[in-house]
């Protein structure tokens, strides 16, 4: 292996785990403050990536309006669903919480399949992120810097939210108790809402980060990149926002090395993630950076 | 009035049982060579799919082990059974880019034996898969058991020497039959109202209710789990055996998480933890799919040609399980069974309530 191949893949696997990050964040904060594995968030991931091409392609807005839209919009459905689908089981048992999930989750792909179609459709992708820069040697698209630079940008964006501002606080206290948050005059749900609307905003930015590196999307790309990242995020230790970035930085950088390196695992690709997942399980259940496991009684 | 409760005696219960199901299995053997090929085919599907529905039911309702693993449990009991019943001109003819292994490449055994061999082998990975697995909760089992079928998913597909890889089987021998798939059906209900009769039964119901609970009772967590686990894995596998022998190809692809969300919306349907419920559910559902299969294909009406909607099907099913969740969560029947004498108390509590009216 040259040294430019290896170079062409470490920039592969920054670009893919910043992708995993962003949608592991997501993951990561709705377990944390409900418990639950929200299987719906790969087809928010999904349909993200078709507002933002509807945008461009059928209303013929610029791309920076179309992008933006797709966010607020991504932010949007991810309230109203758990509005819809998880609010009216909190209290009921988790199992039922997680086949609601799993139901929204294959509602939605479903109807992505009939509302757009099931051939993939071709992602705008503005020719400023194509731009050739050229690095040690190396040529890559201005896109593979676009990517992390954006993810750090979020992330430091999100740690002030989280850790500095009062919704943030009420955010992390209802991730504690919510009857204790409460009497402390915490609007729980509100919370709740807050947190699906930025998991699921970063979740259309990863989206539309996906569409822009990879060209191609289609209603079916949401359940296993979603599942890789819920994996990320526990690997990261769930419920921690950094875990998370961690785990999904390292889970897309193993992926693309695992091919690189093994080239005859290759085929194998799509079972690395669950490997991990069984495997740090088995090892250490908190993942790297959780802490200790709180059981809500 | 109330009717006085007759005592019929067990050997007569044992023949009419006996009676019941002779005369079902004639109809079914008549039915197989009078009925239209595509009722057959649904009615053998309705079989197979009560079998690992209720399968998947006493591990995800029975004992409150929330598993998404069983098409990979269907993958192998399919790819087992259908090795072993393929013949071996067959087998040189499917598997042109890598001959298949020795043992496998020349023996045909008969549907029966290869069935066997299907539950054996399933319920083998079953114990691989649950005895790890099984220590997690809730969600966590959900993911770990849906990453091991796709692991097993992902593994059909680059062993060429055995699996053929992503091209699949062909050529299956079509050995199932009514009586093979609903013979599965009733051996599956069978297996499930003893179990449940039985300290084993009470065990797993035990674990749902309150797993802390039921160890500080004396039940066996690790045991009891790996049994429903193995079990429910058996079921699947046997039942995947039956659906690769109806339809005569596979292919790894055909055992990804949409099959367990299938198989999933049956047993939630019907309420998980009840026999009966599962059994009109999962028959309900499948000829549902099959009914519904007319929206996703173009057709002409009144000279509208009118486009086909895939996933269309999907799209109302999910809404149906959605619908249920959150409206009534517990199924169409919870964890309550339908039987005669239920009809009986029914009958007869309205009748008294006829007579006190009239009095």
């Amino acid at each position: 292996m040259t040294v430019e191949i290896f170079l062409q893949n470490v920039a592969n696997g920054i670009t893919l785990g910043s992708l995993y990050a962003l949608l592991a964040i997501g993951y990561t904060m709705v377990y944390g403050i409900l418990r639950l594995i929200n299987f719906a968030h790969g087809e928010i991931f999904m349909i993200s990536t078709y507002f933002a091409f509807y945008g461009t392609a059928i209303f013929a807005l610029p791309w920076q309006v179309s992008f933006a839209l797709a966010i607020v919009l991504t932010a949007l459905l991810g309230v109203v669903i758990e509005r819809a689908a998880y609010r009216p089981l909190r209290d009921a048992p988790r199992i039922s919480a997680l086949i609601s999930a799993i139901g929204v989750s294959f509602l939605m792909a479903n109807l992505g399949l009939v509302i757009f179609g099931g051939r993939p459709k071709t992602f705008y992708r503005p020719p400023i992120f194509q731009t050739p820069i050229e690095l040690g040697g190396v040529r890559v698209v201005a896109l593979f810097f676009v990517i992390p630079l954006l993810t750090a940008i979020l992330l430091i964006a999100l740690n002030y939210i989280v850790y500095k501002t009062k919704t943030g606080l009420a955010m992390r206290a209802a991730q504690w108790d919510f009857d204790t948050a409460r009497l402390m005059g915490v609007d729980v749900d509100r919370a709740i809402s807050i947190t699906f609307a930025i998991g699921s905003a970063l979740a259309a930015v990863g989206g539309i980060m996906w569409g822009l590196r990879f060209a191609e999307i289609n209603p079916n790309m949401g359940l296993f990149p979603g599942l890789k990242c819920f994996i990320a995020a526990v690997f990261g230790g769930i419920g921690n926002i950094s875990g998370a970035v961690l785990g999904g930085f390292i889970l897309g950088f193993g992926e693309i090395m695992l091919v690189a390196f093994l080239p005859g695992l290759a085929g194998y690709r799509d079972a690395f993630a669950f490997v991990v997942l069984i495997l740090i399980l088995l090892v250490r259940p908190t993942g790297l950076l959780g802490d200790k496991q709180r059981v809500k009684v | 009035m109330m009717a006085q409760k007759k005592v019929v005696h067990p050997a007569l219960k044992i023949a009419a049982v006996c009676g019941a199901l002779v005369l079902f299995f004639l109809i079914l053997s008549w039915g197989q060579e009078h009925w239209d090929a595509y009722t057959v085919r649904i009615l053998n599907l309705c079989g197979i799919y009560i079998g690992i529905t209720l399968g998947l039911n006493l591990c995800n309702g029975f004992t409150g082990q929330f598993s998404l693993g069983i098409a990979g449990f269907m993958a192998v009991g399919a790819y087992t059974a259908a090795l072993l019943t393929m013949s071996p001109a067959i087998k040189q003819a499917v598997f042109f880019i890598q001959p298949l292994i020795y043992p496998l490449n020349s023996i045909q055994w008969s549907f029966l034996p290869a069935l066997l061999m299907a539950a054996v082998v399933s319920g083998i990975v079953g114990f691989l898969v649950g005895a790890p697995a099984i220590r997690f909760r809730g969600d966590y089992l959900a993911i770990t058991t849906l990453g091991f079928a796709e692991i097993i998913r992902v593994v059909f597909t680059n062993i060429v020497p055995i699996t053929n890889g992503a091209l699949g089987l062909k050529g299956i021998p079509p050995h199932t039959n009514l009586m093979w798939s609903w013979g599965f059906a009733l051996t599956c209900i069978a297996v499930m109202v003893r179990l449940m009769r039985t300290t084993y039964g009470r065990a797993l119901k035990a674990i749902r209710e309150d797993e802390v609970a039921a160890e500080a009772m004396g039940v066996n967590l690790f045991f009891h789990k790996n049994l429903a686990f193995v079990i429910s894995a058996m079921m699947a596998g046997v039942g995947g055996g039956l659906l690769g022998n109806l339809i005569t190809t596979i292919d790894p692809n055909m055992f990804r998480f949409p099959l367990t969300f299938t198989v999933l919306m049956m047993a939630v349907l019907g309420g998980l933890g009840s026999i009966t419920g599962t059994v009109i559910s999962a028959a309900a559902v499948t000829v549902a799919l099959e009914a519904f299969r007319a929206i996703e294909e173009p057709r002409v009406i009144l000279g509208l040609s009118i486009p086909g909607v895939p996933g269309m099907r999907m799209v109302l099913f999910s809404v149906a399980l959605m619908m249920v969740i959150l409206f009534y969560p517990k199924g169409f029947m919870g964890d309550r069974e339908f039987s005669l004498d239920r009809i009986k108390r029914f009958a007869a509590r309205l009748s008294r309530a006829n007579t006190s009216k009239q009095g």
